[in-house]
């Protein structure tokens, strides 16, 4: 058995939030600066190096990269064998995010779905809790902008449609959100399982570093076929035109219902921000 | 379309809202306002209730941006653009009024098209997730109305060499129609 206290829980949070929101991972640069190699429109290609050049400068200045640090996406593994001692672990989370968006200088973005009266201090988070086996304790933040998030959707599928259907509705759910969600896109599909399920396998699939190819080759010769798709649409990077509007398309299954055929297409900016650790 | 950045003055000139064309990479120097969702409806409650607004729109550049805090040392804090869609509801009451441009990114609407076709107005796309690179740009930052609502109050900035590309021009040219058209395959 393993004791994790919550003040522990509170400040992993809080250091998240200003790495994930100022630190864009080496494998985004890598896939960024691929795509400024084979960009053939002149506007993408200075799209590009700015988006580059803004990772670098937030890094080293310690400003955020986008003005939209999102909603506050936490997962939690959980191994079964933790001691949770101290505090409510929800309140530890949200007092890790308040803390972390106050001493971070980041945006504070959550309000009220019907006044429409903004908290003041990002929170709640949207906490996602996973047990899993022995005494693992991880944390990841993925801070969500909401720009494109808005250009999310669930469709539930009758079988008929098959997957050729989920294929389409897929390709289209980018093509139809043009620059809007700031292209080059990752695409999130969650395939299969309930409503809620595949929305939440889609948000997970955005976590999968990019460069690295799906385990299962069905899932990883669909992702091929799909990007192909994606970057013939001619969308470009923040849609302005070229041959870059969509990174990656990492796709997350899960069996589903004899009478349906759940998708769901999670879209992520290029700055795909996430930072994790281990207690 | 030319590569070479065209250096433009905010607020702009007449002639110089004319002669931008979509595909123009232009660097933007001057004073512009900011204004984002709750702002854009405050101001069309207003003026739809003949009421004044507590700064004005005539002849401005407005920047769709909800920046983060300022920190130490630093006039504002990340400053990209948010998407524009949104307010494309309230954007045809605005340039009828006198608003010369805007600033955010993705496509407008036919509404907003046609009200900048109607009046002269320029829709600059600034480059999404980029709010460190801009928040370079901006010298001053002050809000000038209505502070309570925080990273959507409205601001009055002080910019130098913003990076911006034209998107949609008094003619209705558009490149987010016409760039993907040109690299679809």
């Amino acid at each position: 058995m393993k004791t994790i206290f919550t003040d522990d829980i509170t400040s992993a949070v809080r250091n998240l939030c200003i790495q994930a929101c100022t630190v864009l991972g080496n494998d985004v640069i890598q896939q960024l600066n691929f795509a400024l190699e084979t960009e053939e429109s002149s506007i993408g290609r200075m799209v590009l190096e700015k988006v580059i050049q803004n990772a670098e400068i937030a890094a080293t200045e310690r400003i955020p990269l986008c003005q939209d640090t999102g909603m506050a996406v936490v997962f939690l593994e959980i191994g079964q064998d933790c001691h949770i001692e101290g505090d409510l672990l929800s309140n530890a989370v949200n007092e890790g995010v308040r803390q972390g968006y106050k001493d971070g200088f980041l945006r504070k973005s959550t309000l009220d779905p019907i006044t429409r009266v903004n908290f003041g201090d990002n929170t709640p988070a949207v906490i996602h809790t996973e047990i899993v086996a022995g005494e693992k304790f991880k944390i990841t933040l993925a801070p969500k902008g909401f720009g494109s998030e808005n250009m999310s959707r669930v469709m539930m599928f009758p079988p008929s449609a098959g997957i050729e259907g989920a294929k389409d509705f897929i390709v289209q759910r980018v093509l139809e959100s043009g620059g809007n969600p700031c292209p080059p896109v990752v695409v999130g599909v969650g395939l299969g399982g309930t409503f809620e399920k595949s929305a939440l396998i889609a948000k997970k699939a955005l976590l999968r570093p990019l460069g690295l190819q799906n385990p299962d080759p069905v899932l990883a010769s669909l992702e091929a076929e799909l990007l192909g798709r994606i970057n013939s649409s001619g969308i470009g990077p923040m849609g302005l035109g070229g041959k870059t509007t969509a990174l990656a398309v990492h796709i997350n299954s899960y069996p589903t219902h004899i009478a349906s055929l759940p998708v769901a297409v999670n879209i992520q900016c290029h700055s795909c921000r996430h930072a994790e650790v281990e207690l | 379309m030319s590569a070479q950045p065209r250096k433009i003055f905010a607020p702009l000139d007449s002639i110089v809202v004319n002669s931008l064309r979509a595909g123009d990479v232009a660097l933007l120097s001057g004073i512009i306002i900011t204004g984002r969702d709750a702002a854009h409806k405050r101001m069309v409650d207003l003026i739809e209730a003949g009421e004044p607004l507590p700064f004005q729109i005539e002849g401005e550049v407005i920047y769709y941006v909800g920046p983060t805090p300022a920190p130490p040392g630093r006039p504002i804090g990340a400053a990209g653009p948010t998407t524009s869609y949104r307010m494309d509801h309230y954007a045809p009451l605005l340039i009828e009024k006198g608003l010369k441009g805007m600033i955010g990114k993705g496509q407008r609407s036919k509404e907003v098209k046609s009200a900048m076709m109607k009046w002269g107005a320029v829709y600059f796309a600034a480059i999404g997730g980029t709010g460190a690179l801009m928040s370079r740009c901006v010298k001053e930052a002050e809000v000038i109305a209505w502070e309570e609502l925080g990273p959507e109050a409205v601001r009055r900035l002080v910019v130098e060499n913003m990076p911006l590309i034209v998107a949609t021009d008094v003619l209705g040219n558009d490149l987010y129609s016409t760039g993907p058209a040109q690299y679809r395959t």
